[in-house]
């Protein structure tokens, strides 16, 4: 197999891939759980029960007729306690429906399919919305709009990205391993909706067992249109933009989707949930998760109900030192949290648990940039993070965005290489944020200004 | 719950940082430096080491005396100020009294880095900028080059005593001429090796070409520095000394070349950031270094040639890496 990568830059962390060997294991299914109303990007559901209400698995509890969205179900069956405001992963609190598992596992009916090929292209989408999918890589874009691409665009390659270049994170290769089928049917699936004439499977390079056994199906179900690569074990290479430029070397324009360039990525976990929701009628209620980090005592990878309380899972896999932090995500850009009480969410991929290490991992005290120039060399999308980061300490909205502060990734590599232990990610992040503000306020200010102007003209031509 | 002691730390992504820090790099090119600090030590004698002692001490006094100065926190620690007390040392003649040693160290990390507000704010080397106050100050001495006098056994003796001149190599043929400078060696092969091996004069940490590689050779594995600067430079002299019909092979040997490209041109604060502003700042190292070789009054052109680079970074930083997803075509029709 011929292995792809992009350049410049990126980087190399200790992989640490513990629980790489570790097959999937259902995890105890947890005696409360705390559904976040609101699980993808884009518009905020509505609740569809109230509080007493009883709930089977699989039963929608939350959506709306937004377009940009994707609903909610319940993962157990029981009674709903409460419908109030929790602390969510992001660090923000949000609407969570609280339901009190009675251990029933009472399913809703689902009516199960035996093929795809003959269902029209609305259907599936519908089906896919209807059951809750959004990308599981992470990023929770709701895959139906992600599929719905305005008529003037083609899209002509899907690409199954099974990269996982995160360290610590194993969660996608077991997906692979355990599930080879469900992913390239999901493919397939894609490739019908969107038209697509190629399905391609990326994986790296440090899972070519993975990607031997995708190509061997592949290989069996006589498909000529899909096929399996290697892509480079390097981070942030699972990164859209860097997957698409590695596997196709096209670009994605600044400030554009990968659509523009006509390819759709998806996570492997989503296309196997794809596969679920079609052939099984199945919604997103769980999800495959990595529980590592060198404080878990039971470490592995678990198929977890969505609304699952990090407080239960340390129960449950137990602790050998006292916990410093916790991470919703891989060690790069995954978030710290607060609080033990936050639920799994369907963007949720891995959980990390550290003890005193995790202080050295990340030491924060930063010392004055010595102009490295690492940083520079090692960003995946050609940026000079130290400029835009002097820029954003100064509040020069104008100088950081003239630096292209916009098509900054977040991948985290700048504050990774960087000697001098510079905040950089997060102050680009934080200008980043102020340049989006001032934009939606400059917007506005246009919008009203030019309402006035009509006003005055109507009030002229009146006079 | 109660079970398990929790304190959580909220801090933001990446939760994993590269274990490379500032003192580690300065560390690092401080050992980079070690083989020709030895080797200089064979082949000047064992005042040398006053100097290099005298230079180390005095940097790290000034440093101290900056950060009171300019109200700073200590900045010891990060040992950059150690890597400017030894480069200083390197650069000067062998003969050098200590204290001008002294002066040279303040001046270098007073006025060539603490002004400028310490570690990565300076525009210029702070050790050439030493340099270069002695060199005004007391020309005499900064031009006075002894004989190398090599310890009994010294594995790299390929010459006898009286063979070595007792100016630099660049100074015979900027005074007298290129051949007589080999017949004084006995042939060119003898002169090339005596340059590889540093058994020439010059100042103390510049002569031995094989010392220094070792050393940047050190620094390119452990990624310290960066390859296009040096190679560029290096390149750049070796094909323009050819095309003014000099040596080319004696052209890069000789002088400060290799200690300048590798050792002081990679300062990251005073070079530049870009990956095309370090190859163009490279080869105009290269174009200025040859062209004060061949046409000004000074033998030697790697010093004001990496001072005058330094100050035209700004300019090399303008060629910004291109940024993924923007094409040139586009910026055009805007
Ligand atoms: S990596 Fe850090 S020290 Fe180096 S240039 Fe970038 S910000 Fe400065
Ligand atoms: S976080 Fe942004 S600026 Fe830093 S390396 Fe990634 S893309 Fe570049």
């Amino acid at each position: 197999m011929k292995v792809f990568t992009y350049s410049p830059g990126g980087v190399h962390p200790d992989e640490s891939k513990i629980t790489k060997d570790f097959p999937f294991e259902v995890f105890k299914s947890p005696p409360v759980v705390v559904i976040p109303l609101q699980q993808h990007t884009g518009a905020p559901n509505n609740p569809l029960v109230s509080v007493g209400d009883y709930v089977k698995v699989g039963q929608k509890i939350g959506d709306t007729n937004q377009f940009v969205a994707a609903p909610v179900h319940a993962s157990v069956s029981g009674k709903v306690l409460a419908i109030e405001d929790r602390l969510l992963p992001n660090g923000t609190k949000g609407k969570c429906v609280v339901i009190e598992n009675d251990y029933k596992d009472e399913w809703v009916e689902l009516s199960k399919r035996d093929s795809f090929e003959d269902l029209p292209r609305e259907e599936i989408l519908k089906v896919i919305r209807d059951k809750g999918i959004v990308g599981l890589g992470g990023a929770s874009f709701p895959t139906a709009v992600k599929l719905s691409p305005p008529p003037n665009k083609v899209i002509d390659i899907i690409i199954g990205n099974g990269a996982e270049c995160e360290s610590y994170l194993t969660v996608d290769n077991r997906v692979m391993l355990e599930y080879p089928d469900k992913i390239i049917k999901g493919i397939l699936i894609e490739m019908q909706i969107t038209g697509a004439k190629r399905g391609i499977i990326a994986v790296e390079e440090n899972k070519e067992d993975a990607a031997l056994l995708l190509n061997k199906k592949v290989q069996e179900m006589g498909l000529s249109n899909v096929e399996v690569v290697l892509v480079k074990t390097k981070y942030p290479q699972g990164g859209e933009k860097q997957l698409i430029k590695a596997v196709l070397n096209r670009e994605v324009p600044s400030g554009g989707l990968p659509l523009d360039v006509g390819v759709v990525v998806q996570n492997v976990q989503t296309l196997k949930a794809i596969t679920e929701a079609i052939l099984e009628d199945k919604p997103v209620i769980e999800r495959g998760i990595t529980v590592s980090g060198d404080a878990v005592e039971k470490k592995g990878n678990f198929i977890m109900r969505i609304g699952t309380p990090a407080s239960f899972i340390i129960d449950t896999l137990g602790l050998n030192r006292k916990l410093r932090k916790l991470i919703f995500g891989g060690p790069m850009t995954g978030i710290a949290q607060a609080s033990v009480d936050v639920p799994v969410i369907k963007g949720t991929s891995g959980i990390l648990m550290f003890g005193e290490e995790a202080l050295e991992m990340a030491p924060q005290e930063e010392s004055p940039c010595i102009r490295c120039a690492s940083c520079v060399d090692s960003c995946p999308m050609g940026l000079m993070p130290f400029l835009i980061d002097h820029a954003s300490r100064r509040k020069d909205l104008q100088e950081a965005e003239r630096l292209h502060a916009l098509d900054c990734i977040e991948c985290g590599v700048c504050s990774y290489v960087c000697p001098s232990k510079r905040h950089l990610t997060e102050n680009i992040k934080g200008v980043k944020q102020a340049i989006i503000k001032q934009k939606k306020i400059e917007a506005a200010k246009q919008a009203a200004f030019e309402k006035l102007k009509q006003q005055r003209q109507k009030e002229k031509e009146m006079s | 719950m109660a079970k398990y002691d929790i304190d959580l730390v909220v801090n933001a992504a990446p939760h994993i940082r590269d274990k490379v820090n500032t003192s580690s790099i300065m560390r690092d090119v401080v050992l980079a430096l070690i083989p020709a600090m030895v080797g200089s030590i064979f082949i000047f004698g064992e005042r040398v080491i006053v100097v290099y002692l005298v230079s180390i001490v005095s940097s790290i006094l000034a440093e101290y005396v900056g950060n009171l100065l300019f109200h700073k926190n200590s900045s010891l620690k990060d040992f950059s100020v150690v890597v400017t007390g030894v480069l200083l040392a390197m650069t000067l003649p062998p003969s050098s009294p200590w204290w001008m040693v002294v002066v040279g160290a303040f001046s270098g990390i007073l006025l060539g880095k603490m002004i400028f507000g310490g570690i990565g704010s300076n525009p210029f080397n702070p050790a050439l900028v030493g340099r270069a106050v002695l060199m005004v100050s007391w020309p005499t001495y900064m031009t006075t080059w002894d004989k190398p006098r090599f310890f009994i056994g010294f594995p790299f003796r390929v010459l006898s005593l009286d063979a070595i001149t007792s100016a630099t190599p660049l100074n015979v043929v900027q005074l007298q001429s290129y051949s007589q400078l080999i017949s004084e060696f006995g042939s060119k092969l003898n002169l090339y090796t005596s340059l590889f091996f540093g058994t020439v004069g010059g100042s103390i940490g510049e002569t031995s070409a094989i010392l220094l590689l070792i050393g940047a050779i050190y620094l390119f594995i452990r990624k310290v520095i960066d390859w296009k600067i040096p190679t560029f430079y290096i390149a750049t002299v070796f094909v323009l000394s050819f095309v003014f019909g000099r040596d080319p092979i004696f052209s890069i040997l000789a002088g400060g070349l290799f200690l300048g490209a590798f050792f002081m041109a990679t300062d990251y604060s005073s070079s530049p950031k870009t990956p095309l502003g370090k190859i163009y700042y490279g080869i105009f190292l290269g174009i200025m270094t040859v062209i004060i070789r061949q046409f000004s009054s000074y033998p030697e052109g790697v010093m004001f040639s990496i001072l005058l680079g330094n100050a035209l970074v700004t300019y090399f930083d303008k060629t910004m890496p291109r940024v993924y997803g923007v094409f040139p075509k586009k910026e055009v029709s805007k």
